[in-house]
This record gives structure tokens, sequence and C-alpha cells, in this order.
């Protein structure tokens, strides 16, 4: 809402994390967002307040949150939550905000993360920004320094929210740090402070389907083997593949693949596919064009495999390896395989 | 029945100017085109005004700068039955939650309106927040990354959305507002007649006062985020690491060096 006077902001108080309940269970990022908001909350002298909408949520979950850095976490459990209904969440979610009033809100910049959120913000007349890499906070007011790239990262911005509460944002996966688990912090799971939840009418979720393909979950891969039309075809990416799931990763693909019909486009990295920040990239072929490169220069280490030493992507890489790849990727896949 | 799709003119290139006083991005002088996601909401639209037989209206609406007019004649050469451009001073540095609120306005004022199709989001911004805003706005429901439309009817839709490792279909009572990624159709060329129809389109100009907009829910001062500052990216370590040799070499140095760095 917006504030008629600044001193409202002190009637706003604690960092509220939105866990990520996807698959039957809390993902990672909610715990790299609780990690990220302990200090937050700490320079305010207020507490880290963890929301949970699930269904048949565990126990050992709950307190893994606690143990990780939130203070409080505010559990509602509903059969309604067993699909990812936008609607019914972002109802429950303006429902507890209005009766608790966080002074900030963060969430995962995942697909359900990024279609819920912008909905809670205009419902709650909040301002929200988008997959902030870097967040801080005014000790004195509370105003939240949210950094973001913009540009496909040639940009960073830092944006506030000064007039308005709660400040909302949300969070690329893998960019925060989850704290170590403490067993011994104390914390508190206050359940069902919503007597009723009824499902939005408006919407049904008729099917799921977890992909069966591997390495398809861009998002949250450490590592990340991508390929570009110097993989030459399908077969070329059984090779990748095959790397990527000695090594636990994921594969990416440029746009030229995609179009071609090499890979599904739910593997493609840049502008018009998905913005991806893992540890590793290793791009195998790719001659890097700037659509792709916007979409991968985050990711912390980039290794290029390539015959041409002289691309963008070599350029842009830290570690380059000049050679075929198929000769590198088998002898890679051997080395691996053996050790 | 009408669909309604919402794009941006976005600059060609990624080379961001910012203008140091308002820390908003220098469009002026850059060379603009259509957001690449929103070709597959107007092709989306087309193909759905098809699918549902006669009767059906693709508008084409676009918040921006006088010169954001090309983007709406390039939906019209595209198949948009029309298109109409939202163009005023007050509207400037409007961040997501006044743009798709003077979007949701503008929506409102066409009338009659069952379904608003988005890009997933401009290549700008990158932000995805202006589809669900609107749906918010108008309090319709949605589905944001949409990959494809099973089902279309005057009353639902049943559509296919992407997650992290999968997908879900499901089925949504309109009106709705969608928003769309790349692999749910393939753009067509605009036709010779599209682009004749283009050239002779009139597109008219909405100021806020015309969609109803309240004077304090848009441009800057409306706008609940600011931009405080803005920075180069911290710069990528220069010093980078070759291998050449032999494919057994080379191997052998990279996954050395990946284990020293603790990343396999």
């Amino acid at each position: 809402m917006r504030l008629a006077k600044l001193e409202e902001r002190e009637n706003f108080r604690n960092i509220w994390v939105m866990a990520e309940w996807s698959s039957g269970r809390i993902q990672p990022v909610t715990l790299e967002l609780v990690g990220a908001a302990r200090p937050l909350a700490d320079a305010r002298r207020s507490e880290v307040w963890t929301v949970v909408l699930g269904t048949g949520i565990a126990d050992r979950q709950l307190n893994e949150l606690i143990a990780c850095g939130s203070d409080i976490v505010l559990v509602v459990d509903d059969p309604a939550f067993t699909n990812f209904v936008d609607e019914t969440e972002a109802r429950v979610l303006c429902a507890l905000i209005e009766k608790h009033r966080p002074e900030s809100v963060l969430c995962g910049a995942t697909t359900r993360g990024r279609a819920l959120i912008p909905r809670v913000a205009v419902q709650t007349n909040t301002g929200l920004t988008a997959d902030c890499t870097q967040l801080a906070i005014d000790p004195e007011n509370g105003n939240l320094l949210q950094t973001r790239p913009a540009f496909g990262g040639n940009l960073m911005a830092t944006i506030y929210c000064a007039n308005f509460r709660p400040q909302m944002a949300t969070v690329r996966p893998r960019v925060m740090s989850a704290r170590p688990p403490d067993a011994s912090r104390r914390g508190r799971v206050i359940r069902g402070t919503l007597p009723t939840v009824s499902a939005a009418a408006c919407k049904r979720v008729l099917e799921v389907f977890h992909s069966s393909e591997p390495g398809v979950n861009l998002a949250d891969a450490r590592f990340i083997v991508a390929g570009g039309r110097g993989v030459k075809g399908k077969e070329g990416f059984n090779l990748l593949r095959r790397f990527a799931t000695m090594v636990g990763g994921a594969v990416g693909a440029s746009r030229a693949t995609v179009d071609a019909g090499w890979i599904p486009y739910a593997h493609q990295v840049g502008q018009t596919g998905q913005t991806v920040q893992s540890q590793v990239y290793l791009a195998c072929g790719i001659s890097g064009q700037i659509q792709h490169l916007v979409g991968m220069q985050s990711c912390d280490c980039i290794i290029a495999i390539d015959k041409n030493p002289d691309t963008s992507m070599m350029k842009l890489a830290d570690i380059t390896v000049v050679g075929d790849l198929f000769e590198v990727l088998p002898e890679l896949i051997r080395q691996v395989s053996i050790t | 029945m009408r669909i309604v799709v919402c794009i941006k003119q976005v600059p060609a290139t990624n080379d961001a100017v910012i203008d140091p006083e308002t820390k908003r991005i220098v469009r002026e002088g850059v060379q603009a085109i259509l957001n690449p996601f929103d070709t597959y909401a107007i092709e989306e639209a087309v193909r759905l005004r098809a699918r549902l037989g006669g009767g059906v209206e693709v508008l084409a609406i676009s918040m921006g700068p006088p010169r954001a007019e090309a983007v709406l004649r390039e939906a019209v050469a595209l198949g948009a039955d029309r298109g109409i451009l939202l163009s005023h001073r007050a509207f400037g540095g409007s961040d997501t939650w006044a743009t798709s609120y003077v979007l949701s306005q503008a929506i409102r004022t066409i009338g009659n309106v069952d379904l608003v199709i988005c890009g997933k989001q401009a290549v700008d911004g990158d932000t995805a927040q202006v589809g669900p805003g609107i749906a918010a706005h108008l309090n319709w429901p949605q589905a944001a990354l949409v990959s494809a439309v099973r089902e279309v009817s005057t009353q639902h839709l049943v559509v296919v959305r992407m997650h992290e490792d999968g997908h879900d279909v499901c089925e949504l009572s309109l009106p709705a507002v969608l928003t769309v990624v790349k692999g749910i159709n393939v753009p067509r060329v605009p036709s010779l007649k599209g682009v004749l129809a283009a050239r002779k389109s009139e597109i008219p100009v909405w100021t806020p006062e015309m969609i109803g907009a309240d004077p304090a829910k848009i441009g800057l001062d409306g706008s609940p985020t600011r931009v405080v500052r803005t920075a180069p990216p911290p710069p990528r370590n220069k010093e980078s690491l070759r291998f050449t040799g032999t494919a057994e070499v080379c191997a052998g140095g990279l996954l050395r060096e990946l284990r020293k760095r603790s990343l396999l």
C-alpha cells in the first residue's frame, strides 16, 4: 500500500520469504532466500518469516527452515495447493500480508514466483523488483536496495520502493547462499491462520507432467552443458547429455539448434529462451551471438570448447579449450568415468 | 469478442544508454524493434481468431512514445485488425505496476475483451511482471508461460504452461490473461495484403483521460519502484585460461582446473 506519511513505515515489520512449493516439497531456493533474508532482518532487529503454501508438508522441512534462519514459519497446509493455481495462492498471500504487514517480501524468481508475485504486488498495491541478484537494507528506515541486471546483464540497476510497503523482490535461484543448518536455532511454526482456503473457481489444473527427459531444468542446475551449431545435430546433443548426466548438470542450447529441431525449446538459453545463472556454463560449439550471451553471461565460470579460438564466446569465456568438441567431450567423459 | 495483444517497442540491441537524470533508459536515437516474444503473442491471437470462427477482433495495444506506432503497424501487418497507441508525457517513467495499470485501463476502455495475450517478457526489462500485473488489475485469471492452447471457446481455454521441470495443463474461464513463450507457434511473415493494411491503418493515440486513468497511478510519480542507481556489471575475470593440444591433454587440464575450483 502507498504510505500517506513516511512514519507509517513503522507499521510494517519483518522480512518474509515466500517458500517455493512444487513437486510435493519445499524447493532449495527457499533456503537460499532465508539465508539472504537473515542479515536484512538482523540489520532491522526484526524477524524472518517463511510462508509455506502447500499440502502434506513434512515437519522435517519446516524444521529445516528454522534451522537455516527462519524465526517464524507460517504454514497453510491445504489440498487447494496441490497444483499451482496463481489466483488461489495470490488471494491467500494477500490476506496474510494484510493481516501481518511485513516490511519486505522475497520470493524465488522461478516460473511460479514470477507469475504469482506480480499479481500479489498489484493486489496489495506495492512495488516489485524482478530477478534481484543483490539485496541490501537501510537499517534506519528499512528501505530495501534491490540490485538487478537489466539489458541482458549489460547494466546493473539498483531500485527501491520508499513510499510503499511491503517492498517485494524476486531473486533468482542459485544467486544467494543458504546458511548451514543449526539444529539449536529456536523458531515457531504457526499453522492454519486462515480458517478456510477456497480454491479459485476460474482455473483448474487438469494434468501435471514432470519431464522424463534428463537435464531439462536449467534454472536449478549448477552445471550447464550447452551446445550450438558446432554440435551438428541431434546425435551431437546426445554426447552433451551424457556428459551433463555424469556431472549432474542440465543441457542448454543456442537458438539456432532449437530452431533446427535438434533439441526442444525448453533448453534454449538466451534472449528468447531462458536466462541462466549456473556455477559452470560449458559452451560447446557456440559462437556467441549477443542474443545468446545475454542469457548466460552472469554464470560464475564460463568454459568454451571450439575449434575457432576467435569467436565471441571464446573471448567471453574464463576457460577455453581450442579443439574439436567431438574429440574433447568423449575424452572428458572417459576421464570422469575412470576417476 | 475481442482479443487484445499487449506489445512493446524495445531497443534492437542491449547496448543500454541511461539518462543520468531519470536513471531510465534513453530510447531516442536507438534503433527500435517489436519485442521478439510479442510476435508469438500476435500470431497466437490471429490463430485463435481463426479457430473461433467469425466475430472475433484482434487489437494490438502498446504504451510508449509516438514512434512506438511502428510496432502497432507491424502487428497489423502480421494480422491484427487494428492498433491503439497509449502515448502521453504523463505515462513516462511508469514501472511495471503503473504500466500494467495503464494497459488494464485501456482494456477496460476498449470493452468486450475476453482474452489478453502478452509475450512472456520484454527483452529490455526482462521482468515478466506486466502480464500478471494486468490480470491482477482486471481481477481476471492468468496463465503465464503458455506453450500451447489446446482448446478454445468463447467461455474457456485449455492451455499448457511451462515449468522448470515439465509442464501442466490447465483450464481457465474467460476473460483471462495469457503470457506466451516462443515454442507456442511459428509466426508468419507479413503478407502483402497485411503490409498494405498496415500502411493504411489508422492508429489512434489514447491519453490518460481517454482511458480514465487516475493521474496518481501513472508515470514516474505513480510508480512504487524507483531506479536509484545504475552501474556497469562487475567485470569478469579478464585472465582467461586456455587449453590447446590433444583432446586428452585438454580434457585432463580442464578437469583438473574444475576440481581445483571445486566446480566438479
